[in-house]
């Protein structure tokens, strides 16, 4: 069925709920409002008021709320209005959800989901269009997901609710009514699995988000040029699936890079020294990155769209490399 | 009035504070033997709070408290030898040595541990009330914290929660005086009535002279026993000092508070009071009250030597409980 990220995502928490009466929905707006990105459509009429919780605007607090309560046996998804506002509740995830299990010596776990959309939009200034997924994953004792479509958003969801730890997973807000095929059955899909979405023999180009979305059309483009890109989608960024990274970079040789979020420390180095470091033979080139420009988001939309990487700079890097 | 006469009630709440006063004894004697490193926070003196609303409440109910938590965690039960080998950092502690004193946790008897980010614990507490309450069950919280963590943003947080969603937690605020160094005085501009700042959210609340385990204990259990029937958050603020330094770090007096001070207020210990009334009651003697200490301290003694001889953890634990695998 040809369904939206949006739907998708609602379909994988209706039918987690459905199936497990432990887990709940937490978070600004989600009952009546039906989320700010309308997320859980017609959720506070099947689930009612004691699972689907409208808060105050206090991430720090229903964010450890929902830690306590994980901790307790039920299994909360969090909504952030975006990631941004997870910033307020970083202390809660980085010092009780990620180190409880490990400085309780393995006597308890925060199994959770904290979601919301991440990255920018379209001219929503400094503090709503950030991309901090190298934060969390930073972080041991987090898993994160950053899902580019209604398919592998659907499926990692349903995974992350059923996962014995807490998840970051990220969505795009950009990406809400993007359509794609979503199988009808049910159906997970496993975290720590990259997607090859094009395969190439010229360059790999390793993207997650909205921005495997930019790679795949940068690589088209490149076809037209006679150069062949292989594509891969991380969509889990933690862990990292290095096997399909290294098996790509064994054919290509080359990678390029894209994300959005800022160069320095951004995950793009991660993923570069990776792949540099299992596997330096394999490459033919230095590896290339096209992150977010180092200046914090501009509103005017001539350098909103200069901060952010686009498909003539994939393109460029592409080409400089070969 | 809860009946308080029962003479094997008393001495049970006496021994219970007796093993507190002599475990955080021999914690601190180790620690100036490098036995125990990295932050020691030392319950002494504070010994009535955790044990009166201990005994208040239920082997179901959650606990959870700061990294001031040794006196909680034995309060509840906890095996010494296991919070002593724990301090020590051995494969043996509760937490297999992984927490250390900041970060004891025994699920067993579902204390959930120790946090050391001042006032960070409190919305745990209230996702554990609303985990109680979301699976109807009657099981209450008692969530301990310091004057230190009052002022704070998260602890607002955790109060409005708590009382706009009726979620049984008693946040039992130990107004020991100091937050870390600093008098309450100087932390807040209203800390004569700590208790307000909880009523300004709609919650209910009481003082508590908190060296007086039979009044905190009764208070306790007074509160418990209207929560289980209809949950809603309350606070107490439970008066109290701690004789030590606010960790091994520093000493007892010196920069922020006098020898004079602190003399006066160790006038007031939780031991000397309850004892006291226990010999005017005549329910034990002075020679029971010694067996009573002799019988503590072989059991401290015990716990060191279990520490200590117990093994450090391997180095294959250090990638184990990052994660669930």
């Amino acid at each position: 069925m040809l369904i939206s990220y949006r739907e998708a995502l609602n379909q994988a928490m209706r039918e987690e709920m459905q199936r497990d009466p432990r887990v709940f929905l937490i978070g600004e707006e989600v009952g009546y409002y039906q989320g700010a990105f309308k997320v859980s459509k017609g959720f506070v009429e099947e689930f009612g008021v004691e699972r689907v919780l409208d808060t105050p605007i206090t991430e720090a607090g229903f964010t450890g709320l929902a830690i306590g309560a994980a901790m307790a046996g039920l299994r909360p998804i969090v909504e952030l209005m975006t990631f941004n506002f997870g910033i307020l509740a970083l202390d809660q995830i980085v010092n009780n959800a990620a180190k409880i299990r490990y400085m309780s010596g393995g006597q308890l776990s925060a199994p959770m989901v904290i979601r919301g959309p991440g990255s920018a939009a379209h001219q929503l200034a400094a503090q709503h269009s950030q991309s901090l997924e190298a934060w969390f994953c930073h972080v041991p004792g987090l898993k994160v997901i950053a899902p580019a479509t209604p398919s592998d958003a659907k499926g990692l969801l349903k995974s992350a609710i059923r996962d014995e730890n807490p998840v970051i997973f990220i969505e795009a807000q950009l990406l809400y009514g993007t359509k794609g095929e979503v199988a009808e059955q049910d159906y997970t899909l496993p975290i720590g699995k990259a997607a090859v979405t094009r395969t190439g023999s010229d360059v790999t180009i390793v993207a997650y988000s909205k921005m495997a979305l930019l790679a795949l059309e940068a690589a088209e483009a490149l076809a037209k040029e006679g150069i062949n890109a292989e594509v891969i989608d991380l969509r889990s960024l933690k862990p990292l699936d290095t096997d399909t990274l290294l098996e790509s970079v064994k054919k290509t040789g080359r990678v390029v890079i894209v994300e959005e979020g800022w160069e320095f420390c951004g995950l793009g180095a991660q993923i570069a020294e990776t792949i540099y470091s299992k596997g330096f033979d394999l490459l033919d080139g230095p590896i290339v990155r096209v992150a977010g420009e180092e200046v914090p988001m501009p509103y005017a939309r001539p350098l909103e769209d200069l901060a952010i990487p686009d498909q003539t700079r994939v393109i460029s890097a592409v080409k400089d490399l070969l | 009035m809860e009946d308080h006469s029962n003479k094997s009630d008393f001495l049970k709440l006496y021994r219970d504070m007796l093993l507190i006063r002599r475990f955080e004894e021999k914690s601190a004697e180790m620690y100036a033997l490098a036995k125990i490193a990295g932050f020691l926070h030392l319950y002494i003196g504070q010994e009535a709070v955790a044990v009166g609303c201990m005994h208040a409440i239920r082997p179901d109910d959650y606990v959870i408290t700061s990294y001031r938590d040794h006196g909680h965690c034995l309060a509840r039960g906890s095996e010494p030898q296991k919070v002593m080998a724990e301090l020590f950092g051995k494969a043996t502690g509760l937490c297999k040595g992984k927490g250390g004193s900041m970060h004891l946790i025994d699920t067993e008897r579902n204390f959930m541990g120790g946090y050391a980010i001042v006032g960070g614990h409190l919305p745990l507490a209230v996702g554990l009330a609303f985990a109680s309450r979301y699976r109807k069950e009657d099981r209450v919280v008692l969530c301990f914290f310091g004057d230190g963590a009052v002022p704070g943003g998260h602890t607002h947080e955790a109060f409005n929660l708590a009382a706009l969603w009726n979620l049984p937690v008693i946040f039992i605020c130990e107004n020991n005086r100091y937050g870390m160094g600093t008098p309450v005085e100087r932390e807040m501009l209203l800390y004569k009535d700590i208790a307000e700042r909880a009523r300004a959210h709609g919650i209910e609340a009481e003082q508590v002279d908190g060296m007086d385990v039979l009044a905190v204990k009764e208070l306790t259990a007074r509160v418990v026993k209207k929560m289980r029937k209809e949950p809603q958050p309350y606070f107490i603020e439970a008066s109290t000092y701690r004789f030590m330094g606010h960790s091994m770090s520093d000493p007892a007096h010196g920069h922020y508070r006098t020898k004079e001070e602190v003399g006066e207020a160790r006038k007031q210990d939780p031991l000397i009071f309850l004892k006291t009334r226990i010999l005017q009651d005549g329910l034990a003697t002075e020679a029971d009250f010694k067996q009573m200490d002799n019988d503590v301290i072989e059991t401290v003694t015990e716990a060191v030597k279990f520490g200590d001889e117990s093994p450090f953890p391997e180095p294959g634990a250090l990638h184990e409980d990052v994660l669930v695998e």
